[in-house]
């Protein structure tokens, strides 16, 4: 614990670090109205435009509707970014106007996107199906022939005759069902690359022909080794379709969150133009255009509220299962639910730019992003191939050079059953299908991460730093009590250091003026306004003098304090922020503002001291109050009258501890915090996410999102490692079998059918476990 | 026996030169629009030439149904993208420093690589 610059951050001192932060977060607030405001943004995509003159045809076509600024054409990817604040349907007739076909590039669009990859993954499916079928009905009887008779030699004219036409039958299911196979084994080597496909081919390549050959040339086998494989050929192919379809089934539901995110979107909109009410679709939907939503409805597209009142159910955004009570003024985002009254609002941003088009997009990114964890088993997939048809080559020579007869049989069946069980793709998929389980699931509770290497870190912190204002705090603080010295009148103080503050966005000054309001004071004039770095502010009101500060600044103007002085330390030992109010150099008041901590900060804060993590909390608030709100809300370690640009600096010390550090604050002024620490959290407000500033996104205000997010990551990585050690042990142990180490001895040599059922389902297993993440559930006690 | 002994060896030293060694050309991202296709488990062209120092698009054009072929990631320029069926697709590079970079999809099975000279 360390407590910086006594100077800085004392009540009433405008350079307070937390108090900062909000007033950063109030300016950075009134961001997307001045966008409103400006021209609005739009992005076309051009269908049929094959030169590049069309660029100029297209663009001044449109910059010819009213309303458009500007048009730029990126001809490389057919799409028009138009500036202006034209409706998207006057834009898109210029376009057919001038001989082209466009559409709008909107978030919409992944409803499209997603329906038809279902529609193709649905048909890719039932071809497999298809395929394995075609392949186990002659697989099937052939084996339960073999198992039954044992016959599978060929001896006899007749028996050459026999296995002939069942090796065409096999040729036809190599051809049917396992053409695929051949044709990605063959560009791939083409490619001088080699994957699954090239095992499978090899594999049952080499069965066939090598069946065909006893089949032809019975004598140029020894007697003992004229076996037939077609059966293994056929079923190897019916398996391992059968498993590529099942892996298919498994894998859609491991994006079961980021279709439900996408769901959320709703397809059409009641925008009110010309005094019209218009059901228009959603990608139709223009900045600035008044949208009505009833009872029941979606919200279309972000706004902010110009008439009525109504709640809102944000829970599939935020986590957050209360309605949130909306009136005009407030922000309304796009995917979430209307719950009582109908309201009007204004778009302030729609398309692609809507809170949940961007976590649409974000968590994408991060299903699709890798952890450091699964780099290895990247290394090892990039040789995997090639090693194993070397280690087939191998045994093969090694059976025909020291094995016992048949060696010709032992050798074709120990290499076919090498390249048959060993399976990249299982080692290939274990990071991947968790991380995407993983990172949707984290969305559902409201916790966006940011990529894999973010969730990787996130299950090993071991101390988290809390931004006190905001985070553990609500961060609206409350003048709590107004003590008078002397003959002073509450009401008249009040007036003053209203009217003193009137000028001021600071948070704290914002608390007194309301205060100031809600008492019905009116306020007066201020003149001679000056405020005094690091310690308050000074002006003139009504003729008389007005000093607002800290203690340092009363003892340097040498006013008398009194007794005052014990009142505010027994103010700030309640966790409030006590702040000296004098009036012509004479002490009037101490006014108490408090920042109430969050109903659940508390409970979280156990939760996560319960999962043996050392939380910090950190303040630019007085040692005084910082001590009274830590010990509120359960902490004890914090950091207390910390200067902005030092947070980081407390960032560094913990990590210079051997901490892994996870830091939670409002991701505006914290930025080099956030990016300083392992894990960098950003605590949103409601929707309103400042998505790109920090590695994990909480989008609740609640510090259950911290906790959350921890456990989520550490569930994921435990399945990774599962995954990874499930697949590694597959392949470790499978391949020697298959080549047959135990032979000498055990005398156990691999069946190639076993080989195949454990190919196929090894990978469908690697699925199968990333998907029992989906039952995971973070609990708040 | 022999023979076959040698042949094996050979067989061996082929698979380490043609997978590993040999360096196959390179296709230029020149004037005209280079499209690499994803298709039977490959990336056709899979090894691509790229200019040093200014940014470029690639496009992709995913004919291939698996569901491996769907991410295309890019690890060392943290690209992380999904291919659509039969669309194209363009992915944006920045401007690089001249190395070569590799993609691939999730599994690595299809492998591509960028030279930036």
């Amino acid at each position: 614990m360390s407590s910086v610059n006594t100077e800085s951050g004392k009540p009433g001192c405008h350079k307070d670090t937390d108090n900062n932060t909000q007033h950063h977060n109030h300016e950075n607030g009134s961001g997307p109205h001045d966008h409103v405001d400006s021209a609005a943004h739009q992005e076309l995509i051009i269908e049929g435009a094959g030169c590049a003159s069309c660029v100029g045809k297209i663009e001044s076509a449109l910059k010819a509707v009213p309303g458009v600024e500007n048009a730029e054409m990126n001809f490389a990817q057919r799409t028009v970014s138009v500036i202006g604040n034209a409706a998207a349907s006057d834009l898109l007739k210029a376009v057919e106007k001038a001989g082209y076909n466009a559409k709008l590039a909107a978030a919409e669009n992944e409803d499209d996107a997603l329906a038809e990859k279902e529609k193709a993954d649905q048909a890719y499916y039932k071809r497999l199906m298809k395929e394995t079928w075609i392949a186990l009905s002659l697989g099937g009887p052939l084996m339960a022939y073999a198992l039954i008779t044992g016959e599978v030699n060929v001896n006899t004219t007749t028996e050459r005759i026999a296995w002939l036409v069942v090796g065409i039958l096999t040729f036809g299911v190599l051809y049917f069902s396992g053409k695929h196979f051949f044709v990605g084994a063959w560009k791939s080597f083409l490619n001088h690359s080699a994957n699954m496909d090239t095992l499978i081919a090899l594999g049952t390549g080499t069965a066939w022909l090598y069946s065909m050959v006893v089949v032809f040339f019975p004598d140029a086998v020894p007697d003992q080794a004229r076996h037939v494989y077609f059966e293994a050929t056929a079923i190897i192919i019916g398996l391992i379709d059968l498993g590529l379809a099942l892996e298919l089934k498994a894998r859609g539901r491991t994006s079961e969150a980021i279709k439900r995110l996408i769901g959320l979107q709703a397809k059409t909109a009641r925008v009110i133009r010309d005094d019209k009410e218009l059901d228009i679709a959603i990608e139709q939907v223009l900045l600035n255009d008044v949208v009505r939503v009833r009872p029941g409805e979606k919200i279309p597209v972000d706004g902010e509220v110009i008439e009525g009142h109504t709640a809102i159910d944000e829970s599939m955004l935020t986590g957050e299962p209360m309605p949130v009570e909306k009136a005009t003024g407030d922000t309304v985002a796009a995917g979430t639910i209307n719950k009582s009254g109908s309201i009007l609002f204004k778009a302030t941003r729609v398309g692609k730019d809507t809170a949940l088009a961007q976590i649409i997009n974000m968590v994408k990114r991060a299903q699709n992003s890798k952890p450091p964890i699964g780099r290895l088993a990247d290394v090892i997939s990039a040789y995997f191939v090639p090693v194993v048809m070397i280690i087939a080559v191998a045994s093969a020579l090694t059976w025909l050079n020291f094995g016992p007869e048949p060696a010709v049989a032992f050798a074709i069946v120990s290499a076919t059953t090498v390249l048959i069980i060993a399976c990249p793709c299982a080692l290939g998929l274990a990071t991947p299908m968790s991380v995407m389980v993983g990172v949707g699931k984290a969305a559902e509770a409201g916790v966006l991460i940011r990529n894999g290497e973010a969730l990787q870190t996130a299950s090993k912190i071991s101390a988290m730093i809390l931004d006190k204002t905001g985070t553990i705090t609500l961060g609206a603080p409350k003048v709590t009590d107004v003590l008078v010295a002397g003959e002073h009148d509450e009401q008249a103080v009040l007036r003053l250091a209203a009217t003193l503050e009137s000028g001021s966005e600071h948070p704290l000054a914002m608390a007194i003026v309301e205060s100031a309001q809600e008492r019905g004071i009116e306020m007066g004039k201020v003149s001679n306004f000056n405020a005094i770095a690091g310690h308050g502010v000074q002006a003139e009101v009504d003729g008389k003098t007005l000093l607002f500060g800290n203690e340092k600044l009363m003892r340097e103007r040498t006013i008398e304090l009194g007794d005052f002085v014990e009142k505010a330390q027994a103010l700030a030992a309640e966790a409030k922020t006590p702040m000296y109010f004098a009036v012509d150099n004479k002490l009037a008041a101490i006014i108490a503002v408090a920042d109430p901590i969050k109903e659940d900060s508390i409970a979280a804060i156990k939760r996560l001291q319960h999962n043996g993590i050392r939380v910090v909390m950190l303040t630019g608030d007085n040692r005084a109050t910082a001590k009274a709100v830590a010990e509120k809300a359960g902490i004890k370690e914090f950091f207390a009258e910390v200067l902005p640009e030092e947070k980081s600096k407390k960032v560094q010390e913990l990590q210079m501890e051997g901490e892994v550090v996870g830091m939670t604050g409002d991701g505006i002024n914290d930025a080099p915090a956030l990016a300083i620490a392992n894990v960098g959290f950003a605590i949103g407000t409601g929707t309103d996410v400042a998505i790109e500033s920090a590695d994990i996104t909480l989008m609740r205000g609640s510090l259950h999102g911290l906790a959350d997010a921890i456990a989520v990551s550490k569930a994921t990585l435990r399945n990774i490692k599962q995954n990874l050690f499930g697949a590694f042990i597959y392949n470790v142990a499978g391949v020697p079998f298959a080549a047959g180490v135990l032979y000498p001895f055990l005398g156990l040599l691999l069946n190639p059918v076993i080989a195949g059922a454990a190919m196929a389902f090894s990978s469908l297993t690697v699925v199968t476990n990333a998907n029992r993440l989906r039952l995971f559930k973070a609990q708040e006690h | 026996m022999l023979l076959i002994n040698i042949a094996g060896l050979a067989l061996i030293a082929l698979i380490v030169w043609w997978f590993w060694f040999y360096k196959p050309k390179e296709a230029e991202l020149g004037e005209s629009d280079l499209v690499i296709t994803v298709e039977n488990g490959t990336y056709s062209p899979s090894r691509i030439k790229v200019p040093t120092g200014e940014p470029v698009e690639i496009k992709f054009i995913r004919k291939d149904q698996s569901p491996c072929s769907e991410t295309l990631l890019i690890p060392e320029l943290q690209i992380s993208d999904t291919l659509p069926l039969n669309k194209l697709k363009t992915i944006q590079l920045p401007a690089l420093a001249a190395g070569e970079y590799a993609f691939h999809c999730q599994m690595q099975m299809y492998r591509g690589q960028i030279t930036v000279k």
